[in-house]
């Protein structure tokens, strides 16, 4: 079933009405051409207003929206075969993080993801896109296979977090997104980070650190979520307090372009990602592959060396 | 006979140990008290039940290293507030307090001193400015200390004692992961030793960058140490916790850390590491 954010209403209210016309048309052989096309111009104004002022809570849910696309929707739609890779070797399979190799174009390439379910079912079996320590490990490991056979890697970064449990904790949840930091600060071949929907925490930058961070339009990427700091710091209130907190830690693709974290934005289809996969895919693969090519250009040392500086740069400070 | 039946008289309850003020303390641990003195004096160790009391980045310096060996550096480097952030308090402000009420820039120590006569590099964290946690100058000043060491090639000990990343500094905060680590790791091709050692508490963003990155990894009795604190895993398992989880024994017992070491003994543990590491 189809979710409908509230700022989203007037829009898909328009879009049915104009849905409902076209049919009564086409039965009853009306002419009603002029019509449509006056709300058709009505519905383009709207989208226009309403996705152009869009505040960053509005953008937070849109990032979360539960019919976005996630990373299987965009493999299916960018690669012409991929084998998925399972496993970290060491204790099993996490669901909440995918890996595997593909073909994008004539590009070979390591795709590696966090998986989110479309429903309650799947979301149980991907553990909500909350991956666990053998998810970090897996990633790892499937990394340092394109790695060895040069082949260029691509993370999708789409998690409400790493997962708060006890076998996680046990497992030692911090230890494997740390030794992904650490590993992947230098590993040999060209990184591409997108965030694709939600970038909480060290649960996305454990499969975050790469040569270019990229961002869909309707995507958020900070230390905590919103509600998580707004229970923190307004105690009482707590999530209520969520959109404030939103605003207070600047957490869109335009934020984090003028924080100098992000380099670029991939525009969505109007009324965003959720409401045209195929679109988002065509321009996603467009870039990844531009992108691609230009990181390839240059040398594995240039290419470490510019990985480290980026992070270095990244902060404020006064000296 | 009753299923339900009161075996005890009534429900016994020790009589409760004020405080008095100034010169005495009441463990945590025992709730033994303890003249403050005595406490310093056993490097604020409880000599009842070993309970290890919090200290502070001066407090390890001096216990560490050699007495006229040490100089701090890249002390001046301050924290800005980079989003203007204001929630229910502002950040400006609380920088302000923090530095008022600890006397210090920020968050973390940085020194180059001797311990045992060996050259050494040492990043300290201090829990009493803003919770130890990490912003721009806390994940800078680390990425620096590690560069230190590695130009001066001597080893390199951080001592952790963080709540994790500083909220208000939002993704800036979070990215300083991602470049401490990527800093350890060029440390990591010269032959040097990093010893990360976990206090009381070590959680979130900075157990899950470089304070996990150590070749060796020593943590003191009854830190806690994870990656989500335990009131969001209660909240989201919807159980209770187990008995010592989290705690620096049981990340010993799960293979996380090298050795849990009692605080009498750190001085001569860490010399005898980097002795070994010696070449």
């Amino acid at each position: 079933m189809q979710t409908v954010l509230d700022f989203e209403k007037p829009i898909v209210e328009l879009e049915q009405k104009i849905e409902e016309m076209r049919g009564l048309s086409a039965a009853d052989d009306m002419d009603i051409e002029d019509e449509v096309q006056r709300l058709q111009e009505k519905l383009r104004k709207l989208s226009n207003k309403v996705y152009s002022n869009l505040s960053r809570w509005q953008r937070y849910q849109l990032a979360k929206h539960p019919d976005r696309p996630y990373t299987f929707d965009y493999i299916d739609r960018m690669c012409s075969d991929f084998l998925e890779l399972h496993g970290d070797r060491r204790f099993g399979d996490d669901k909440a993080i995918v890996s595997g190799i593909g073909t994008i174009d004539d590009t070979k390439v390591a795709i590696i993801g966090h998986q989110k379910g479309r429903n309650t079912k799947q979301n149980v079996y991907r553990n909500f896109g909350m991956p666990n320590p053998e998810g970090y490990r897996k990633a790892l490991r499937v990394m340092q296979l394109a790695e060895k056979f040069g082949r260029p890697v691509i993370c999708l970064l789409d998690t409400p977090g790493a997962y708060p449990g006890i076998g996680a904790e046990e497992r030692g949840q911090a230890e494997a997104i740390a030794k992904n930091l650490f590993e992947m600060s230098h590993l040999r071949v060209p990184l591409l980070i997108i965030v694709i929907g939600e970038g909480a925490s060290g649960g996305a930058l454990g499969i975050g650190v790469g040569d270019r961070i990229l961002m869909l339009e309707n995507t958020w990427y900070s230390v905590i979520s919103p509600e998580g700091c707004a229970s923190i710091l307004f105690k009482e209130e707590g999530a209520s307090k969520a959109p404030e907190a939103a605003e207070a830690m600047k957490i869109t693709a335009q934020d984090l372009m003028e924080m100098k974290i992000a380099d670029r934005i991939i525009e969505e289809p109007t009324g965003g990602a959720h409401r045209n996969y195929d679109e988002t895919a065509k321009i996603l693969k467009k870039i990844i592959l531009e992108e691609i090519q230009s990181l390839e250009e240059l040398d594995t040392d240039t290419l470490l060396q510019q990985r480290i500086e980026k992070f270095s740069k990244m902060g404020t400070w006064e000296d | 006979m009753d299923w339900f039946r009161r075996v005890k008289k009534s429900i016994l309850s020790s009589e409760k140990k004020q405080i008095p003020d100034g010169l005495w303390v009441k463990c945590d641990g025992c709730e033994e008290i303890i003249y403050k003195k005595e406490l310093a004096n056993n490097q604020h160790v409880c000599h009842k039940c070993d309970y290890h009391f919090r200290i502070g980045s001066q407090q390890y310096i001096d216990m560490l290293l050699d007495e006229g060996s040490v100089e701090e550096f890249n002390q001046h480097i301050k924290s800005v507030d980079p989003l203007d952030f204001k929630a229910s308090k502002k950040y400006s402000d609380q920088l302000k307090n923090a530095r008022h009420k600890t006397g210090m820039e920020e968050a973390v120590r940085s020194v180059t001193g001797t311990i045992n006569s060996m050259p050494l590099t040492m990043a300290v964290m201090d829990f009493s400015f803003i919770g130890g946690s990490m912003g721009s100058v806390v994940g800078e000043k680390i990425a620096r200390a590690t560069d230190k060491a590695r130009e001066n090639k001597t080893p390199l000990v951080i001592i952790s004692s963080s709540g994790g990343a500083r909220m208000m500094e939002g993704a800036y905060s979070l990215m300083q992961m991602a470049k401490t680590s990527a800093r350890l790791k060029l440390f990591a091709e010269e032959n040097l030793p990093f010893i990360s050692l976990l206090t009381h508490p070590t959680t979130g963003g900075v157990t899950a960058s470089f304070a996990m990155l150590g070749d060796f990894i020593l943590a003191e009795p009854g830190a806690l140490i994870g990656f989500a604190g335990p009131r969001v895993i209660k909240q989201t398992i919807g159980q209770d916790l187990p008995e010592g989880f989290q705690r620096a024994e049981f990340l010993l017992d799960k293979g996380f850390v090298d050795r849990v070491v009692d605080r009498h003994h750190l001085k001569q543990e860490l010399t005898t590491i980097i002795e070994f590491c010696r070449t």
